[in-house]
Formats: C-alpha cells, sequence, structure tokens
C-alpha cells in the first residue's frame, strides 16, 4: 500500500514491479487527479501528467489518509474506511507553509498543487502587480513567470539575496542581477508585516512600513513535511518523518517501525554528505532515486540498502540553467571558478571542512560531471566503509 | 540497444550524463551528445538515464543482440 499519488509514491510502485514484486499494488492519492509533474508548475505555471502505464495499481484518488496505526500497516481514509497491507510506503510529500497571519478573501495565493497553479495563472495577467513574499526557488520562479506574463513584479527576500542561505553569497548576488535585469523589484532585508484588504488584496505592508499596492501576492517560504495525518501512530515525527539512512520509518522508541518505508519531500533521515545530520529534500529528482531504494528495502528487509544518492536540483530563471548537485547550503567555504553575469555564466564549488559537499553553475552543466563523479565517489566510500 | 533523445524537450539537466557518463555529455556550450548505439553492456545505466531524466527526453529501444 502506498499513500501518496505524487511523483515519490507512483514511482515506488513502479520500482517494486521493476523488482519483481507480483501482489496487490493500491495507491492511495489526497488529490482527485492522476500523478503529473510538480516541478512545470512554478516553472511555467504548466500541467504535464505522468504516465504510469503496467503498474496494475489500484488507485484510490480524492481520498485522504487521515491516520495510521504503524503496528497493523492500517491507514484510515477520510471516508472512514481502513486500508491495510504488508508493506507500507509513506509519500505524502509536503505542502506550501502557510503564511501565520489574516489573508485576504481573494488575491493571495500559494503554490504547491494542480489546482494551486490553475488558480494563479488564471490571474496572471498583463499590467497586473504581483508580491512575491519570498525568494527562494519557488519565489523566483514564480517571479519569472510572472515578468513573462508580463505583470509588474515585486520580490521580497528576509536575507540580504535570494537563496543566500541555500547558495551563499556569489550565486545569490548572481541571481539577484538576473532579477533585475528581467525588470523585478527585488527587496532584500525585508520580511512581510501584514496584507492590506478585506474581501480582495490591496496592498502588501513590508517590516520597513513601506507599503506595495497589490492586485496578487504569491506566499513562497518553503514547504512543510505532509505528517499530521501521523500524529499519534507512534512513528518519530521531527519536522518530517524520520527514518534511518535505509529509508526505513523509524518509531517514536528509535527502532524501525517493520515493513514501513518513506519516500520524497515527507523524509528526514541522516545523509552521509551531511556527516550524518538529519535533512529533508524536496527535490525531484530525490523521489526519484529514493523510490527505488526504498522498493528494495521492503521486498528485502533482511538486504536492507542505504540509499546514497547525490542530491540535484535545477531551477530555471529568464533563460538561465541553474543546476545545483550536492548540499551547498552546508558548505562553509565557496570557490566560484567563473562568474560571468554577462554571459550569464556561474561554476562555483561549495566545501564543508576543506571537502568537496556540492557545486552549483548556471548555464554550465558541462562543467558539473567532475564534482557529480567526486561527491558520488566520497557516498560510495562512506557506506561501504 | 538504440537511444534517441528529444533535443527539443531537452532542459539540460545532467541527468543522463550522471547515470551513463560513457553515453551522454555535453559539450561546452551545454549541447547534449549522445553514443545512440551504446554497447549492451551499458543498458543498466542508460536505463538509469531514462528514468531519471526530469522532462522524459531519453527514449530507448532494445534491439535485438
Amino acid at each position: 500500500m502506498i499513500v501518496g499519488a505524487s511523483l515519490a509514491g507512483p514511482r515506488t510502485a513502479a520500482a517494486l514491479r521493476e523488482l519483481g514484486y507480483d501482489g496487490e499494488l493500491t495507491i492511495i492519492g489526497a488529490e482527485p487527479y492522476p500523478p503529473y509533474d510538480r516541478p512545470p508548475l512554478s516553472k511555467e505555471l504548466r500541467i504535464v501528467d505522468l504516465p504510469y502505464d503496467g503498474l496494475r495499481a489500484t488507485w484510490r484518488l480524492g481520498r485522504r489518509a487521515v491516520g495510521l496505526d504503524a503496528g497493523r500497516r492500517a491507514v484510515r481514509l477520510d471516508d472512514g474506511t481502513l486500508q491495510t497491507g504488508d508493506g507500507l510506503v509513506i509519500a505524502t510529500g509536503a505542502c506550501a507553509r502557510p503564511w501565520p497571519g489574516r489573508v485576504p478573501a481573494r488575491g493571495v495565493f500559494t503554490l504547491r498543487s494542480r489546482d494551486d497553479a490553475l488558480a494563479l495563472r488564471a490571474e496572471l495577467a498583463p499590467g497586473r502587480r504581483l508580491v512575491v513574499i519570498g525568494a527562494g526557488f519557488l519565489g523566483g520562479e514564480i517571479a519569472a513567470a510572472a515578468r513573462r506574463r508580463g505583470l509588474t513584479v515585486t520580490l521580497v527576500e528576509a536575507a540580504d539575496q535570494p537563496l543566500r542561505g541555500a547558495l551563499g553569497a556569489e550565486a545569490g548576488a548572481f541571481l539577484a542581477g538576473l532579477h533585475r535585469d528581467a525588470g523585478v523589484d527585488l527587496r532584500t532585508g525585508r520580511t512581510l508585516r501584514a496584507f492590506q484588504g478585506t474581501d480582495r488584496l490591496t496592498a502588501v505592508t513590508l517590516d520597513d512600513g513601506s507599503t506595495i499596492p497589490a492586485d496578487l501576492s504569491v506566499i513562497a517560504l518553503g514547504a512543510v513535511a505532509a505528517t499530521e495525518w501521523l500524529a499519534g501512530s507512534g512513528l518519530l515525527l521531527d519536522s518530517g518523518l524520520r527514518c534511518d539512512e535505509r529509508l526505513r520509518v523509524l518509531r517514536a522508541d528509535g527502532g524501525p517501525a517493520p515493513g514501513i518505508v518513506a519516500v520524497g519531500d515527507v523524509v528526514r533521515w541522516p545523509h552521509p554528505l551531511a556527516g550524518g545530520n538529519l535533512i529533508s529534500l524536496g527535490h525531484w529528482t530525490n523521489a526519484v532515486e529514493q523510490a527505488a531504494t526504498a522498493a528494495h528495502n521492503l521486498l528485502h528487509p533482511h538486504d536492507a540498502r542505504p540509499y546514497t544518492g547525490v542530491p540535484s536540483f535545477w531551477s530555471d530563471l529568464y533563460g538561465a540553467k541553474i543546476r545545483s548537485i550536492g548540499l551547498p547550503a552546508l558548505a562553509d567555504e565557496v570557490r566560484v571558478a567563473e562568474s560571468d553575469p554577462a554571459a550569464r555564466r556561474l561554476e562555483a564549488a561549495y566545501l564543508r571542512d576543506g571537502r568537496l559537499i556540492g557545486a552549483v553553475t548556471v548555464n554550465r552543466v558541462a562543467r558539473l560531471a567532475p564534482y557529480r563523479r567526486e561527491l558520488h565517489a566520497g557516498l560510495t566510500a562512506v557506506v561501504t566503509r | 540497444m538504440r537511444v534517441t533523445v528529444d533535443l527539443g524537450l531537452c532542459e539540460s539537466h545532467g541527468q543522463c550524463v550522471f547515470a551513463a557518463p560513457e553515453v551522454f555529455a555535453f559539450d561546452d556550450d551545454d549541447n547534449l551528445r549522445y553514443e545512440s548505439e551504446p554497447p549492451a553492456a551499458l543498458s543498466a545505466q542508460v536505463e538509469q538515464a531514462a528514468a531519471l531524466c526530469p522532462v522524459r527526453a531519453v527514449s530507448v529501444r532494445r534491439t535485438a543482440p
């Protein structure tokens, strides 16, 4: 039984079939749609369906899991039914982090789902004024999509540069330049104080008291793991669903819960590249690569393997192809090999304690391969030691 | 084994290059170059490359040995 019908869940189902699992498969999805691809939602506000032929699965779409008895692997659904399985894959992903303050009835959006993207897209008319709160990857991509559609865009970021925490000062400055060149009013070092308007958004007020007239606003303040349905399940929740390095879900007592694995954005696990510290990754590739390991470990619990994928991530801004591998956010040193804002090219290596931990390029994806090899070799060495 | 890449879909994510470096590579302008008839010994890597392509631009057709 698989809970989650986005990317990680169905990919795990496919991996189970490829590994020879021939029994019943049930895939439960909270959204009423067959699987679709999430990255194009923010990158171009586009809906791309994902084909899953030959899975021989029973799909229960539009059904939300609301509770779990981990010992019996029994999932309670929002129609009151109970679904049990010999094995359970938890792939419920993450939700947009909500704004805790007051939000006008119309004009303020988050972007995570197909419905979110369609609702936002319908409002992105040329000449309208959009304020994006948060200049992370998602916020940056929404700003870019809106500029392309002829909106006036203000991008508000709490740090002194976009993605300062994730990619460091050099890449942050580079990305700030991309936004400003595209005509985005980038306000760094500023946070949201309040939305103005009751029925409909009229303006956004920032922490310095400045007020930006606005027709639309998108809250892009990151994601939170979708684990609320696991409250009281006996599983260990800690800013995500705690797993061991083999993607086995842990119980509150710290031991692995028999027959339960987790995949994708919901997972919080010790990554060897992070020195065994706990991380969560909301990356497309992470969901896909974890699926194979989780499927193997569910079928072969006595030969469970650690997950050793090299994290990788992409974002496209105004035609600049940003590619990231490893965990640049954990670096204590950045070495810029090339930075050419005019040609919109960047190559930077990220180190921690003098060792490579990540790399980022812009329009230089060819340069990533050697870094990728080094990171992969390092990870393989760690887990076979 | 016959590999084709829809270069109209390709967005230079690089996942195929990471998965099967003997088959896929970028030139210095980030254009993808690939071996369209790689040896069968590389089939697992090539299948992995196709599975990891975020835009599903890589297709693999098995040919008779």
